[in-house]
């Protein structure tokens, strides 16, 4: 046993009790971005017992600004965020269990992903995901944390069921467009900011100190020198869809599942297979470059490029079709190599 | 008027009589958006009826979706 700890433990409010109870839990937590990195580092180094990362992209050049974990190697091989993200954070702490999954999280997978969880941390860049956590929060009881990032400014909210509104009560609407949509850019400060609101309601959850927690709405925008808290209780719905008295959890239902994204500020379609399926990339690539097409390979997936677009391959059977926010062109593209 | 807005004291025209007037002033009306108004949190609903004063203090928080 070494001291990896010893200085949480001496913080009164955590405690080696806070710290055995830290042990034991499960977190789940959904992207692997800036604000996954962000959180996966501090609660792998915390010692929570298990951390599970999802993730659906690969490592980019535009990520190395903010990304913690990943280097100009990984943007250079593409490699798949969630693999590489466990990877690190294996090197950070060997003594706790780290899960990656790659794959695009829908009302079905987050079913099974949710098993055993005791809080999930919200790190994805669109509301569509946000709307299915904060369904799935409702439905099993789990708490999560909102988490959001844009140019200066950042926004976070701890989502207790039974106890706080949850994110439909507060949006009544969801956000559409430009709001989320990160195409004004984002600095690595208030991707930290952010980090911070999160991981410090994550820990008084997980150590057994929800008394502590904020219960607020909070808000910054460190270009503006501006910090808004506001306390929301009096905003739970009674009627609300998703955690009111008759709450039907509408974003699992499965007629919400389009098997076409567009992914947010990116330029790029994502299409999914009609069902989960297992891709033979070493087939693919093969019968691809018999085609006369340049295949690059890594173990998790496969690029080429026809027609001026890059197709990227995913051994789930998902493709990012790169350079176009035609979802009818990128299916065209998708029908015509993928069947 | 001069009104109290996430801690720094702002002067906004006269001419902003709502809640909602004040939104679009700040160009947040397309954008999700909970507000207090002298600690007392306001319905969404209530936004276009809440009257602004000068001397008013307000926190503005609106949300956004980046990662």
């Amino acid at each position: 046993m070494n001291d990896r700890y010893s200085r949480q433990e001496l913080f009164a409010p955590i405690g080696k009790e806070g710290q055995r109870r830290l042990g034991e839990r499960h977190v789940l937590i959904i992207g692997a971005g800036a604000l996954g990195t962000g959180n996966a580092e501090i609660l792998v180094r915390a010692g929570v017992g298990k951390v599970t990362i999802v993730d659906r992209d690969y490592v980019d050049w535009s990520n190395l600004q903010r990304q913690q974990l990943y280097t100009e190697e990984d943007a250079i091989q593409r490699m798949p965020k969630a693999a590489v993200a466990a990877e690190r954070l294996k090197k950070i702490n060997s003594s706790i269990e780290i899960e990656a999954k790659i794959m695009d999280v829908t009302p079905v997978e987050i079913e099974s992903l949710t098993e055993g969880i005791d809080l999930m941390i919200d790190a994805s860049d669109n509301f569509d995901i946000r709307m299915i956590m904060n369904d799935i929060s409702q439905k099993k009881q789990i708490p999560w944390i909102y988490g959001a990032v844009l140019g200066s400014y950042g926004i976070s909210y701890a989502i207790i069921p039974g106890k706080t509104p949850c994110l439909s009560c507060l949006l009544e609407t969801i956000p559409i467009g430009g709001a989320t949509c990160d195409t004004v850019g984002v600095i690595a400060p208030a991707v930290q900011m952010v980090v911070t609101l999160q991981t410090a309601e994550a820990l008084k959850w997980l150590t057994g100190n929800e008394e502590a927690m904020s219960g607020r709405l909070t808000s910054f925008d460190l270009w503006k020198n501006e910090y808004a808290s506001i306390r929301v209780d009096k905003l739970k719905k009674e009627d609300c869809p998703s955690c009111g008295v008759r709450a039907q959890y509408p974003f699992l239902s499965a007629s919400n599942l389009s098997r076409t994204a567009v992914l947010c500020g990116r330029d790029t379609v994502q299409i999914r297979p009609p069902k989960p399926q297992s891709l033979d990339l070493d087939a693919l690539g093969e019968s691809l470059s018999s085609l006369g097409l340049k295949v690059e390979r890594n173990p998790y997936l496969l690029a080429f490029q026809p027609d001026h677009r890059r197709l990227v391959a995913f051994r789930d059977g998902r493709v990012l079709v790169h350079g176009t926010k035609d979802t009818a062109e990128a299916r065209s593209l998708y029908h015509r190599y993928f069947g | 008027m001069k009104l109290s807005i996430n801690g720094n004291t702002v002067e906004v025209p006269d001419n902003i009589r709502t809640v909602s007037e004040l939104l679009q002033h700040f160009k947040l009306e397309q954008k999700v958006a909970v507000v207090e108004r002298n600690r007392e949190i306001l319905e969404k609903k209530d936004h276009p009826t809440t009257e602004v004063r000068d001397g008013d203090v307000f926190e503005i928080v609106h949300f956004v979706g980046g990662g």
